[in-house]
């Protein structure tokens, strides 16, 4: 579904990608990690063309989205995207968040694109809230409200840029229950995520990243048992001491 | 200091003619009200569109922007004015040019109504760039990664957005548009100020005069403001802090 | 089209509108240094405890605001020789006139400045013994007008766009002095492209200088 073939890039001098690749196929839930500034971020914006990249190949779905002539606005239609800080539209209610992109850019009715848009409020469970606006929603709603935007467009593929990182703990298993039921439904997911648990539960493949570089990308049984890396040892000594 | 005062001078006849000063007034409180009205949906629809340019990363149309607020912005208005007036219709074909001098209508209002516009478009393009740049950058991505287009980007999420930060400022240059026609008197505009002047050489009562025409400009900073917060109430979000 | 310009009359003006450059010049520099003193003052009102103070600054500085300066020029010329019982000529109502206008839009400003300075800033200066004026002039005034001066500085180039509405009383400033050279030679098209091109020199090689100014202060910040 998504095959990422020797990715670098450059932001002026700094290399912030250096040759990655890795697959995700069909169904696949693969989770992302490592520490800030390893460029994960980076990799995952790269999937739907939202940053360049100046070597190597992107494809998603039998698109080339690395090369010049591809139509990204149809590419990042199928390809669902979830942000760190939500990226909700503060000026549109919830209804008119979930169906901006379904009207203007799949051309649905109104009516066809509020019932689908409704239906994935419905299944993140806030069908109660669909005329309120994001600032009156807490950051867990508003949340589920953006994975629920990014269904409404019928992804082949999903994108998590660290979903849960800028909640309040009490908000994160409200969002990763949502995320876990997905990933159990056969959704094809790409997660950069420091939720381990998430990983345990329904990861396929663990990646770990650093400096730019894939430093690990195996199964999640042998990341979780026996990481080859010292870096990635450390890494997660660091992060499930808590 | 020694001067007579004469309140009854509004009621009375202008020298050589059957109106009154106080039909004066009204009729340049009316070029006034039309001329900035007009300039300010000018300065709108260009100002938007030149600082949303500057924001799109593409250099090309970012200088064009640049270019046209520069120009704008650092030649006097009163300036703009007679070259607007005296040297662009030279600048036309000789049909044009003839037709522009001696036979379109209302010449000093058309002139004076596009150069107020386009000198606060370059003002107003300024602030528009500042609301766009104000923005968190995941707003852009989400909307792209929607797959909205640049355009559908800018018309439903950046400006929508941008705007209404921009409000206050915007509010100060809709009542900075009022004042500024008064320098439309000095081609010949019919306006407030012209018939300050024209009022106090006639009848010799500059005290009054100046009195009146300044409670009128008062007045009509009055009329902006509210107009501004009302159209500021109409489109509050709802949740955010007023 | 453009009628065969003649660049020979642009020759023939230059040392009339240097005077006229000069005038404008000199009103921009007065009505800078005047308009910033004062326009401290003001500020120092506005912040006030002393009511009556406070409204009075207000109140000057608001109504200023409102009308255009076309207005307040028109309004010096008449009302100065009133009260003085002579007139005093379109160039010193306008040195005046500008000094005065630009004291609200400089207090503004200032007020902005002083109110940028941490309050701790006061506190440890009166801490240290130091009198109110004494710590305005030597803690919060400097570092208001540090912060403050990218600002201070793009106000003086809208002032002296401004000195061109001098027009309205005749003053001889660079727009008057192209104005007479080009109805003296009958060339006016040319006068005004090129006075034009002076203001657009000077203000934008101004609003560069800002710029850069601006950067570094962020810096230093």
């Amino acid at each position: 579904m998504i095959s990422i073939c020797g990715v670098s890039k450059w932001y002026g001098p700094t290399r912030v990608l250096d040759d990655c690749s890795t697959e995700v196929a069909k169904g696949d839930v693969v989770v992302v990690c490592g520490p800030s500034g390893s460029g994960k971020s980076t990799l995952i914006k790269c999937v739907n063309g939202l940053e360049a990249v100046q070597r190597g190949e992107v494809i998603v779905d039998g698109v080339v989205v690395t090369a010049p002539k591809t139509d990204l606005n149809r590419l990042r239609a199928r390809v669902g995207m979830v942000f760190q800080h939500f990226e909700l539209f503060p000026h549109l209610s919830v209804a008119d968040n979930l169906t901006l992109g379904q009207i203007k850019v799949l051309g649905r009715s109104r009516d066809e694109a509020i019932a689908r848009g409704l239906k994935m409020l419905d299944r993140v469970g806030l069908a109660a809230h669909r005329d309120k606006f994001p600032a009156q929603l807490s950051g867990g709603q508003q949340q589920r409200v953006a994975i629920a935007r990014a269904l409404s467009m019928d992804p082949v593929c999903m994108l998590f840029d660290e979903p849960t990182s800028a909640l309040d703990p009490e908000m994160i298993s409200e969002v990763l229950d949502v995320m876990v039921a997905l990933a159990e439904e056969g959704m094809t997911m790409m997660c950069v995520t420091h939720e381990m648990g998430f990983a345990r539960r329904v990861a396929d493949r663990v990646i770990f990243m650093d400096q730019g570089r894939i430093v690990e990308d195996c199964a999640k049984e042998s990341f979780f048992g026996a990481p080859r890396s010292e870096r990635a040892q450390q890494f997660l000594a660091k992060i499930l001491q808590h | 200091m020694n001067y007579h005062w004469n309140w009854h001078i509004f009621a009375q006849q202008v020298q050589g003619g059957s109106e009154t000063y106080a039909d004066w007034l009204a009729a340049g409180l009316g070029w006034t009200l039309a001329c900035a009205l007009c300039a300010w949906l000018i300065a709108l629809a260009l100002g938007t569109l030149a600082g949303a340019l500057r924001t799109t990363g593409n250099r090309v149309l970012a200088g064009a922007g640049a270019t046209w607020v520069e120009l704008f912005r650092n030649v006097p208005l009163l300036v703009q004015m007679f070259l607007w007036f005296f040297v662009v219709p030279e600048l036309l074909p000789r049909e044009l040019s003839l037709w522009v001098k001696q036979d379109m209508p209302a010449k000093e209002f058309v002139t004076a109504t596009l150069c107020l516009g386009l000198f606060t478009s370059a003002r107003i393009a300024e602030q528009v760039r500042a609301g766009i740049q104000a923005l968190p950058r995941g707003q852009r991505e989400a909307a792209l990664a929607l797959g909205l287009t640049t355009l559908q980007c800018y018309s439903h999420i950046l400006l929508p957005r941008a705007l209404r930060i921009i409000i206050a400022p915007l509010t100060s240059e809709f009542m900075n548009t009022f004042k500024n026609s008064s320098v439309a008197f000095a081609i010949g505009l019919m306006e407030l100020t012209f018939q300050a002047r024209q009022m106090q050489e006639d009848s010799e009562q500059g005290i009054e005069t100046y009195l009146a025409v300044t409670l009128l400009y008062f007045l009509c900073a009055i009329i902006a403001n509210r107009a501004m917060a009302l159209i500021e109430a109409r489109t509050r979000v709802p949740g955010t802090p007023g | 089209m453009l009628p065969n310009l003649d660049l020979e009359v642009v020759g023939a003006s230059l040392p009339f509108l240097w005077t006229g450059l000069l005038f404008s010049l000199k009103l921009t520099l007065v009505a800078m240094s005047g308009g910033i003193v004062c326009g401290t003052l003001l500020a120092l009102a506005r912040l006030s405890s002393i009511a009556p103070l406070r409204n009075a600054a207000a109140a000057y500085v608001n109504t200023l605001r409102a009308i255009p300066l076309v207005m307040v020029i028109l309004w010096f010329f008449l009302v100065i020789p009133l009260l003085t019982g002579k007139p005093v000529g379109a160039e010193n109502s306008a040195l005046i006139t500008f000094t005065l206008f630009e004291a609200a839009f400089y207090g503004e400003i200032m007020r902005a400045g002083i109110q940028s300075v941490p309050r701790g800033q006061v506190a440890a200066a009166r801490a240290l013994g130091l009198t109110y004026a004494q710590s305005m002039r030597h803690v919060v005034l400097p570092q208001a007008f540090r912060n403050m001066l990218p600002l201070l500085l793009t106000q003086t180039i809208i002032l002296f766009q401004d000195t061109s509405l001098v027009y309205a009383i005749g003053a001889k400033d660079l727009l008057k002095a192209a104005e007479v050279t080009g109805k003296n030679y009958n060339r006016p098209v040319e006068m005004y492209v090129f006075v034009a091109l002076i203001y657009f020199a000077i203000c934008f090689a101004l609003s560069r200088l800002v710029r850069r100014l601006q950067a570094r202060v962020a810096i230093v910040r």
